[in-house]
């Protein structure tokens, strides 16, 4: 049951969670994934002076070429946040803007808005506010009442099993939505416990932790609020 | 030389005249650099303010006339008072102020505005006075500084960076006098070199040593248990010594084991004598009523740590209990200091082993204080993550030239070998971050205009003031039951690396961690659980080289008539079913027990390079498929733990393979990560403090190990990989220590194979905090756990 890759189906749709963090939906030769926040680094440095090492974007790049390479897929979908804000996606690395370009060839971009990076159109392939494919609908952040079939990025979803160390970025899943890990290298992580997320779920529901393999466990139930919250 | 003439009286008045090394001190108030070196109750204080006090009560010009640096806090306060009293009762017009990180921000204002007389502070605070713009105005007139307790910042980043601050003062003050005061050292020239400017010569006088203390290991009546550190055998023992005492300190090495012991003794306290407990955990309010207390003379013991290590005059301590192995000679020299801290009368102190390992610790430790044969603790050159924070606090008092930072920093001793391309590497990562990708040209940190390097942007001096200081932050965090009951703190990192559902221990008990909120853990109750994590053993460091050397030379005497029977008779029992363990050979036992083979490895390294031989050693079980399932490490040996019996010890400690392990596996490992972590906060990679409120590492940033992660894949030559690669050959890694054993034994490897759990390794078998290996058993763990977890929760139907 439990492979390299997490097999699924939701709202009639197959689809696969890698073990990388990305989605694969297999019969639409289609490959998602999220909150990339390229170009972080430059933002750090240009809001608050810190000088990271420079190279999250490579990374996120390098990741997501083996994953398009072993894919092969005819679209891909950036689910928001790609870039950690507008200007950092101005000041993407020439050699990284490139490297974005290349690997759009010869098939479908799609980037998602998300509430980092609004109103992008600088590297190439579409924007959108949503889109559908199958019986999925792709956005950046959960709606409460949406339709069955939502597949959203923006909580940056982590999730651990006990006496096994961290917690690591997980796939959110039960029989109405996905919720997606976040995929860039410098990115932070939330609970999946939080309210605020697992609240987006019904009592069934699973958390696909990524790393050497996609590993399914079940979702426990919402943390209690502290007695100060 | 004799008393000067305005401090004549108060010291008539008491009967006191000066001891021949305080005179010299006032004789020699001319030499550049004077070290002192001092037993505990000598004066020591007294005779560094002397030549000020003398200067001042003749010319009392305004103006800041000596810097005061102590290692602690509580220290400078307690020579505020002990210096106002002559000042008061002579009614000299000196104004004497500390400046520590407890200060008010008006008293911080005035003080720079108008410095007092004497300025007693810190080596952070005196930092950030550094840092100002005005610091040239404050410290113009400077004539002398005094840096107590010398010995102990020497020994730490915190002493790298006081020695630099001394550089930056000498080009602010030429001239300046800088005398130190240290406790009783082996290697009283090495110090003299820190603290003198380089190349000069430091001169360095010796008090008369104190009287012979008084030594002696516990008997409590029955023999310690084969394992654990709590020594809760002797309670009764130790409260009978209480008894008979008039106030008792009673150290321990970590502050858990404070914990425990102190919460037992109360249970078993029957008399209800007052004893408190200090340590770095408690709140400075908690701290400061037992030290009043103290001072009031209302308590007859303190269980403490090494808060209490250090020269604050407790007055009436007349007997110090060391529980525990006390790892160095030279820290058991010191704390026998605190009993009878007054010159002329003899320390008394008893050691108390908390099991058979540290009867011998304990009896070998006890031999060297007698004989003055204290261990040193060889330090590598200033470490360079240390130099980038000064560099940027030298950037945030104003434009500097790079020649003239250059030369001024290897006029401090830990630094006199800096080269100009490691120099020049310290400021390029300052400016731009040194990194092979030049992302940051409009971002730099630091810019070179007309030929003086200046902040780019002069608002970031707020944010690097607020990052100031060495001290690595553990980040501790409360630990709390649901219904608000405080159990205790444990390291952020350590909490970071917890899972809900994770049982660890705290305070004796044993917890399931539940969540992790704002600085707050939250736990519950898990009394029959076993203990899945280990914490690491913050504040654990392995016992020094010399005492280990001791140990084995102990162990190879022929018979043992000055230990007691217990230990004695252990030993001979080892002896005849296997073998005890010498310097230049290792000795490997492997036997089987409990269904698991056993390896113990008698390396006599140190908790801290066990831990880490174990991490390599496991790491090379795994790829040949001998199946390791974790490990032990104790200060004395490693005992690793498998489905299988290792053949060939030998083969695995071969130390080339040990080495590229180092270089290369090692670099992945948590171990790793937190020395860069530690590394990457001083230089100033990352901010622990962000401007407006007081936030944790954790919140603030994210993960150093993704950044460390990042680094090794694309950056591999960067400076910061470079020093934490220097930094882990000692502290947490100590590969150093591993090296240091290498080298004893020269492949000499001695494989006994006895049959059965042998007398020396039985204890091993019951130590806690066994690390597991994270390997293909346990990937195959964790999906044997998520299926049952699926099947519990009938959620396989998704899937």
């Amino acid at each position: 049951m439990n492979g390299t890759a997490f097999s699924f189906t939701l709202n009639g749709t197959h689809g696969l969670a890698l073990p990388s963090g990305a989605l694969l939906l297999p019969k639409h030769e289609l490959l998602c994934v999220s909150d990339l926040h390229m170009a972080k680094s430059e933002r750090m440095a240009r809001r608050r002076g810190l000088l990271l090492p420079p190279y999250e974007t490579r990374a996120t790049l390098d990741r997501l070429s083996q994953d398009i390479a072993t894919a092969k897929p005819a679209c891909v979908v950036a689910l928001g946040d790609s870039f950690d804000d507008l200007a950092a996606s101005e000041a993407l690395d020439p050699e990284d803007r490139a490297r974005l370009l290349a690997l759009q060839d010869g098939r479908r971009w799609v980037w998602i808005e998300g509430n980092h990076d609004a109103g992008l159109n600088a590297h190439g392939g579409e924007g959108r506010e949503s889109l559908t494919v199958g019986g999925l609908t792709f956005r950046h952040i959960a709606e409460a009442d949406a339709a069955p079939g939502e597949v959203s990025g923006h909580y940056h979803p982590k999730h651990g099993l006990p006496g096994f160390g961290e917690r690591c970025p997980c796939f959110l899943l039960d029989s109405r939505r996905l919720v997606m890990p976040a995929y860039g290298t410098y990115t932070g992580g939330l609970d999946a416990r939080e309210p605020v997320l697992r609240g987006l779920f019904g009592g069934q529901a699973l958390a696909v932790l990524t790393g050497p393999r996609a590993l399914a466990v079940p979702l426990p139930p919402a943390r209690r609020l502290s007695r100060e919250a | 030389m004799d008393v000067p003439a305005r401090l004549a009286p108060y010291f008539a008045r008491r009967g006191w005249s000066l001891h021949p090394h305080q005179s010299a001190m006032l004789e020699r108030a001319e030499e550049p650099a004077l070290l002192l070196v001092a037993p505990t109750g000598a004066g020591k204080t007294l005779s560094g303010f002397l030549p000020t006090l003398a200067a001042l009560s003749e010319d009392p010009r305004p103006g800041l006339h000596t810097l005061y640096v102590s290692p602690l806090k509580a220290l400078a306060a307690d020579i505020r008072r002990n210096l106002l009293a002559p000042v008061e009762e002579l009614s000299l017009p000196i104004r004497i102020e500390d400046r520590t990180g407890d200060t008010s921000q008006s008293a911080r204002r005035r003080q720079r505005a108008d410095p007092p007389h004497i300025l007693l502070t810190t080596p952070e605070s005196l930092a950030l006075l550094l840092s100002y713009e005005d610091a040239p105005r404050i410290f113009a007139g400077l004539s002398r500084v005094v840096v107590d307790e010398i010995h102990a910042l020497a020994e730490s980043k915190r002493g790298d960076q006081l020695f630099l601050g001394l550089s930056r003062l000498e080009a602010l003050a030429p001239g300046l006098r800088r005398v130190g005061l240290s406790a009783t050292v082996d290697d009283p020239e090495d110090i003299a070199r820190l603290l003198a400017r380089n190349p000069d010569p430091c001169a360095i006088l010796h008090a008369p040593p104190g009287e012979e203390p008084d030594l002696s290991m516990l008997d409590a009546g029955r023999a310690p248990p084969w394992a654990g550190g709590a020594a809760l055998h002797a309670i009764p023992a130790v409260l009978e010594e209480v008894k008979r005492h008039r106030t008792t300190l009673i150290f321990h090495n970590t502050r858990a084991q404070a914990e425990v012991f102190f919460h037992n003794l109360w249970l078993q306290n029957d008399d209800a004598l007052p004893i408190a407990i200090h340590h770095g955990s408690l709140s400075r309010e908690q701290r400061s009523n037992v030290e009043a207390a103290m001072l009031r003379g209302e308590l007859r013991a303190i269980v403490c740590t090494g808060t209490l290590d250090l020269g604050i005059d407790w007055g009436d301590v007349d007997l110090v209990i060391q529980m525990g192995g006390p790892k160095y000679v030279k820290r058991l020299v010191q704390r026998i200091g605190r009993a009878n801290h007054r010159a002329g009368v003899a320390s008394k102190a008893i050691l108390v082993p908390a099991n058979r390992f540290e009867v011998l610790e304990c009896t070998c430790a006890i031999a060297a204080a007698r004989e003055g044969d204290l261990d040193g603790t060889p330090r590598g050159p200033g470490p360079r993550d240390v130099l980038c924070q000064h560099i940027l606090i030298r950037a945030c008092a104003g434009p500097f030239a790079a020649d003239d930072l250059y030369a001024e920093v290897r006029s401090a001793g830990p630094y006199a070998d800096l080269s100009r391309p490691d120099f020049d590497d310290c400021l390029e990562f300052c400016a731009t971050g040194g990194y092979a990708l030049r992302a940051y040209d409009r971002w730099k940190r630091l810019l070179l205009r007309d030929g003086l390097w200046q902040l780019r942007d002069p608002r970031a001096a707020k944010r690097i003031r607020m990052n100031i200081g060495t001290i690595e932050d553990t980040g501790s965090l409360n630990v709390r039951l649901r219904s608000g009951t405080h159990l205790g703190e444990i390291e952020e990192y350590f909490a970071s690396t917890l899972t809900p559902g994770d049982t660890f221990l705290i305070g004796g008990q044993v917890v399931r961690f539940e969540s992790l909120r704002e600085l707050t853990v939250e736990v519950t109750r898990r009394p029959n659980a076993t203990p899945r994590v280990a914490s690491f053993g913050g504040g654990k460091f392995p016992t020094s080289i010399a005492l280990t050397r001791r140990i084995l030379d102990l162990l190879q005497q022929p018979s043992w008539p000055d230990l007691p029977r217990h230990t004695a008779d252990w030993l001979a029992l080892q002896r005849r079913v296997s073998k005890l363990p010498q310097a230049d050979w290792m000795l490997v036992e492997t036997f089987e027990a409990e269904d698991r083979w056993h390896a113990a490895f008698w390396g006599f390294a140190g908790w801290n390079a066990h831990q880490t031989l174990g991490l390599l050693l496991t790491q090379r079980m795994e790829a040949r498929g001998l199946d390791p399932l974790g490990f032990v490490a104790t200060d004395y040996a490693l005992l690793v733990t498998g489905l299988r019996e290792i053949e060939d010890p030998a083969s695995l400690l071969d130390p080339t393979d040990l080495r590229e392990g180092f270089e290369t596996w090692l670099q992945g490992n948590a171990v790793m990560k937190r020395t860069f972590r530690g590394v990457a906060t001083i230089a100033g990679l990352i901010e622990k403090n962000l401007p407006g409120s007081r936030k944790t590492g954790r919140q603030a940033t994210f993960s150093t190990d993704i950044l460390y992660d990042t680094l090794v894949r694309y950056d591999p030559d960067h400076l910061l990989l470079k020093v934490t690669r220097e930094q882990a050959q000692h502290g947490l890694v100590d590969f150093g220590r591993i090296e240091e054993m290498l080298s004893r034994i020269q492949g000499r490897v001695d494989h006994v194979r006895p049959g059965r759990v042998t007398p020396l390794a039985a204890p091993l078998l019951l130590e806690r905090g066994r690390v597991p290996v994270a390997g293909a058993a346990r990937e195959r763990l964790m999906a044997e756990q998520a299926a049952r977890l699926l099947e519990e929760a009938g959620l396989e139907e998704l899937s």
